[in-house]
C-alpha cells in the first residue's frame, strides 16, 4: 500500500478573460489531473477570478537560477533603444 | 566569512524592501522563523473553522448559513494557502500537520474559546477577524514574497468577514431584549481573548526583535494591539454595549485608547494547552484526517495506476 | 380558470416547490455538517461548493413556495418553521454522514438524478421553475463530473476503497426507489408541462448509474422493493426529525427575533 500523503505540489495560472494572458495566482495539493483541475476551479475561481486555467506540476517548472541574475538580465539595461520613448519625433506628428 | 557577506547583502535587500524568494539564500534563522509564523498562521485558519462550524448547522436564517458556509470554506482556503507559501520553504505540508498533531506547532489560542450561543458567530467576525484582519493586513508588507501574496489575497477575500459578524452583532443589538443580552454576553466572553490574539506586550514577545529587523512581521505587537481597540470601540458604542474593561478610555494627549491590565495568567495557561477546548479543537482535526486516509490512499494508488497505464501505452 | 381550480393548481405547485426545495435544502445540510471533516484539505472547499450551490436552490425553490402561499410567509419561515410532516424532501437526503464513501455515494446517485431531472425543468412551462432551472443544471453538472471522477477513483483505488464505495452503494440502494416514485403533485403539474413525472427518468438514471458503477469496478445492487411510504408525500426516515430539531432550534426558541 502506497504511504500516506497530501499528494502532488501542482501550480494554478489563471485566465482571467478569455484573450488575456494567464497570470499565476497559487498552488494547490491534488493525487491527479482531474482533482487538480476541479480543485483549481473550486479553490482559485469562487469569486469569478478566471475563465481559464492552466495546472503544471511544480516539479515540472524550470526556473532560472538566482546566480545568474546579473548576467541574464543586467545586459538589457543599457539597451533602450528597444523602447518607443528612445525616440526623437518632430512636434506635432501623430499615429507612429 | 562567506555567509557574513551573504548576511550583509540579504540585510540590505530587506532594508531596501526587496522581496526575498523562495530560491534566494536565506539566513537558516530566517527560514525556520517564516516556517514557523507561517505554518502557526496557516494551522490557525484550520483550527478556526471548528468554532463557527458549530453553529453551521444551527444558522437561524438561509441567508446566515449561505454566508457562514462560505465564510468558513474561505477559511479553509486561506490555511491553504499558507500551507503553499510555508512549503515554498521546504516543509511539507503533511510534515506541518504532523507537528500539529503532535501538539508541536501552536495556532491561535482564542480558537480553544468555546462558541456557545449565536451572538458568537458575530463576535468570532467582529472582534476575533477584525484583530486578524488588523495584523494581516500589516503582514502583506512582510519581506517573503510568497508569504506577502498569500496575505493579499487574503486580506482581499477577508474583508466581508468582518462585516458579516458586524451585521449579526447589529442585528442582534437592535433585535429583542433577549437578543441584546445575547450580544453583550458574546462580547464579554471575546473581547479579552481578541485582545490577547496580538500575543505578549513587545517587552515580552520571544520572537519580536529579529522578526521585525528582517521584516517578517512589521510592526510590534502593542502597536497593531493598539490600532485595533482604536477602530473598534467606537464601533461597539454606537450599538449600545459596553467593554468589559472598566480602564477603556479615550486618552486625548496620546490619541489612544487607555486600556486595562491584560490577563496574562489566562492567556499562558490557553497556550500551554489549558484552554476550554485545546484538547477538543486537535482531537477533532486527528479525526478527521484519521478517518480520511483511506480516501488519500485510494487516490495515491489511483493515480499510480493512471501512470502506469500512460507508461505502457 | 375557476376558483376552485387555481386554488388547486396553487396547491400543486406550492407542494411541488417544496419538493425540490426541501430535498436540496436538507441535502445541503448534510454537507455542511461534513465541513472541516474531508480527507483532504482542497476536498473540503470543494464539497463545500456543492453544499452551498444546492443551499441557493433550496433558496430559489422556498422562496418561490412562500411567494404562492401568498400569506406573508417567507422562506425562511418555511425552512425553520415548518412541522417535518410538512417537508418534502427525499429519504436518500435524510441519511446521515457515515463516511466519505457514504457521502460520495450520495451525491452521486443525487448527481445523476437531478442532472436528468433539472435538465427536463428547464424546459419547464412555468417560468420560475424554468429559470430556477437553467441556472442549477450548469451547477449540477458540474457536481456530477465531480462525483463520477471520485466514484471511480475511490472504486479502483485501493481494495479498501472499493469495499467501502460498494458498501455504501449497498446501504443507500434502497432508498433509489423513491427518486421514481410520482407524487400527486407531479402528476398534476406534469399534465400542464409544468413538473417532470419522477418515474419517466428511471430507465435512464438506471443507464447512466450502472456505466459509471461499471467504470468503478463496482457491482450494481439489487433492487430492493420498499415500503412506498416516502419523503414525497411528508412521510420520513428517523434522521430528519432530529435534523430538523437541531436546525430550527433558533428561530422556534425565540418566536419573535428577526436574525
Amino acid at each position: 500500500m502506497s504511504e500516506d500523503n497530501q499528494g502532488i505540489l501542482w501550480e494554478v495560472f489563471l485566465q482571467p478573460k478569455p484573450g488575456r494572458p494567464f497570470k499565476h495566482v497559487g498552488s494547490l495539493h491534488a493525487y491527479d489531473k482531474k482533482m487538480a483541475m476541479t480543485a483549481a476551479r473550486d479553490l482559485y475561481t469562487r469569486r469569478g477570478e478566471g475563465k481559464g486555467i492552466w495546472l503544471v506540476r511544480a516539479e515540472d517548472i524550470v526556473s532560472s537560477e538566482l546566480e545568474d541574475g546579473e548576467a541574464f538580465y543586467d545586459p538589457s539595461n543599457d539597451k533602450i533603444y528597444r523602447h518607443p520613448t528612445f525616440y526623437n519625433l518632430p512636434d506635432g506628428v501623430k499615429h507612429i | 566569512m562567506e555567509d557574513q557577506k551573504k548576511l550583509a547583502e540579504f540585510q540590505e535587500k530587506i532594508d531596501a524592501d526587496i522581496k526575498i524568494e523562495p530560491r534566494d539564500w536565506m539566513p537558516e534563522k530566517y527560514r525556520q522563523n517564516l516556517i514557523r509564523q507561517i505554518s502557526q498562521h496557516a494551522h490557525s485558519e484550520i483550527i478556526g473553522m471548528q468554532p463557527e462550524k458549530n453553529w453551521l448547522t444551527r444558522a437561524p436564517s438561509i441567508r446566515a448559513k449561505k454566508i457562514l458556509m462560505a465564510k468558513i470554506q474561505d477559511e479553509a482556503g486561506h490555511g491553504l494557502y499558507l500551507y503553499c507559501a510555508a512549503e515554498t520553504l521546504g516543509v511539507k505540508r503533511e510534515q506541518v500537520l504532523n507537528l500539529l498533531h503532535e501538539g508541536k506547532a501552536k495556532y491561535s489560542s482564542v480558537f480553544n474559546y468555546p462558541t456557545i450561543s449565536w451572538a458568537d458567530m458575530g463576535a468570532i467576525g467582529w472582534l476575533v477577524d477584525g484583530a486578524a484582519i488588523v495584523n494581516q493586513v500589516s503582514l502583506q508588507g512582510t519581506s517573503y514574497g510568497p508569504y506577502s501574496r498569500a496575505m493579499v489575497k487574503i486580506c482581499m477575500e477577508e474583508s466581508f468577514h468582518q462585516r458579516q459578524g458586524y451585521e449579526i452583532v447589529v442585528t442582534l443589538a437592535k433585535g429583542t431584549p433577549e437578543q441584546k443580552q445575547m450580544a453583550q454576553d458574546a462580547l464579554n466572553r471575546w473581547w479579552w481573548p481578541s485582545v490577547m490574539m496580538f500575543g505578549p506586550h513587545d517587552a515580552e514577545s520571544a520572537h519580536s526583535n529579529q522578526s521585525l529587523k528582517w521584516k517578517i512581521k512589521r510592526e510590534s505587537n502593542d502597536e497593531l494591539r493598539q490600532r485595533f481597540i482604536d477602530k473598534t470601540i467606537h464601533q461597539g458604542e454606537i450599538l449600545g454595549l459596553t467593554f468589559p474593561d472598566p480602564d477603556l478610555k479615550w486618552n486625548e494627549s496620546t490619541g489612544h485608547y487607555d486600556y486595562g491590565e491584560i490577563d496574562w495568567d489566562e492567556f499562558w495557561n490557553v497556550v500551554k494547552g489549558n484552554g476550554p477546548g485545546n484538547k477538543q479543537r486537535l482531537k477533532h482535526h486527528i479525526e478527521a484526517h484519521e478517518n480520511g486516509k483511506w480516501v488519500r490512499e485510494a487516490a495515491i494508488a489511483y493515480a499510480d495506476k493512471l501512470n502506469s497505464k500512460t507508461k505502457t501505452a | 380558470m375557476g376558483l376552485n381550480t387555481f386554488k388547486m393548481k396553487n396547491h400543486n405547485l406550492y407542494q411541488y416547490c417544496l419538493q425540490l426545495g426541501d430535498t436540496s435544502f436538507i441535502l445541503s445540510h448534510r454537507i455542511a455538517e461534513y465541513c472541516s471533516k474531508a480527507p483532504h484539505l482542497e476536498e473540503d472547499l470543494a464539497i463545500t461548493n456543492v453544499g452551498l450551490d444546492l443551499l441557493g436552490q433550496a433558496e430559489s425553490f422556498l422562496k418561490y413556495a412562500a411567494e404562492i402561499k401568498g400569506d406573508g410567509t417567507s422562506e425562511d419561515d418555511l425552512a425553520f418553521k415548518r412541522k417535518e410532516k410538512d417537508f418534502k424532501s427525499i429519504h436518500l437526503c435524510e441519511v446521515p454522514n457515515f463516511d466519505y464513501a457514504l457521502i460520495l455515494v450520495r451525491q452521486f446517485l443525487m448527481d445523476i438524478y437531478n442532472n436528468l431531472l433539472f435538465n427536463e425543468l428547464s424546459e419547464s412551462k412555468d417560468a420560475i421553475i424554468n429559470g430556477i432551472s437553467k441556472k442549477s443544471i450548469k451547477e449540477i453538472r458540474y457536481h456530477l463530473q465531480r462525483s463520477k471522477d471520485w466514484m471511480i477513483r475511490l472504486g479502483q483505488g485501493t481494495e479498501e476503497s472499493n469495499q467501502k464505495i460498494q458498501y455504501a452503494l449497498d446501504t443507500l440502494w434502497m432508498y433509489t426507489n423513491e427518486l421514481f416514485y410520482d407524487s400527486s403533485a407531479e402528476i398534476e403539474l406534469e399534465k400542464e408541462g409544468i413538473a417532470v413525472l419522477s418515474s419517466s427518468l428511471e430507465t435512464e438514471w438506471r443507464k447512466k448509474t450502472k456505466e459509471i458503477i461499471v467504470e468503478a469496478g463496482l457491482v450494481v445492487p439489487e433492487n430492493q422493493p420498499h415500503s412506498m411510504q416516502y419523503g414525497k408525500d411528508g412521510i420520513h426516515t428517523e434522521y430528519l426529525g432530529y435534523l430538523l430539531a437541531e436546525m430550527q432550534h433558533l428561530p422556534l426558541l425565540y418566536p419573535d427575533a428577526k436574525w
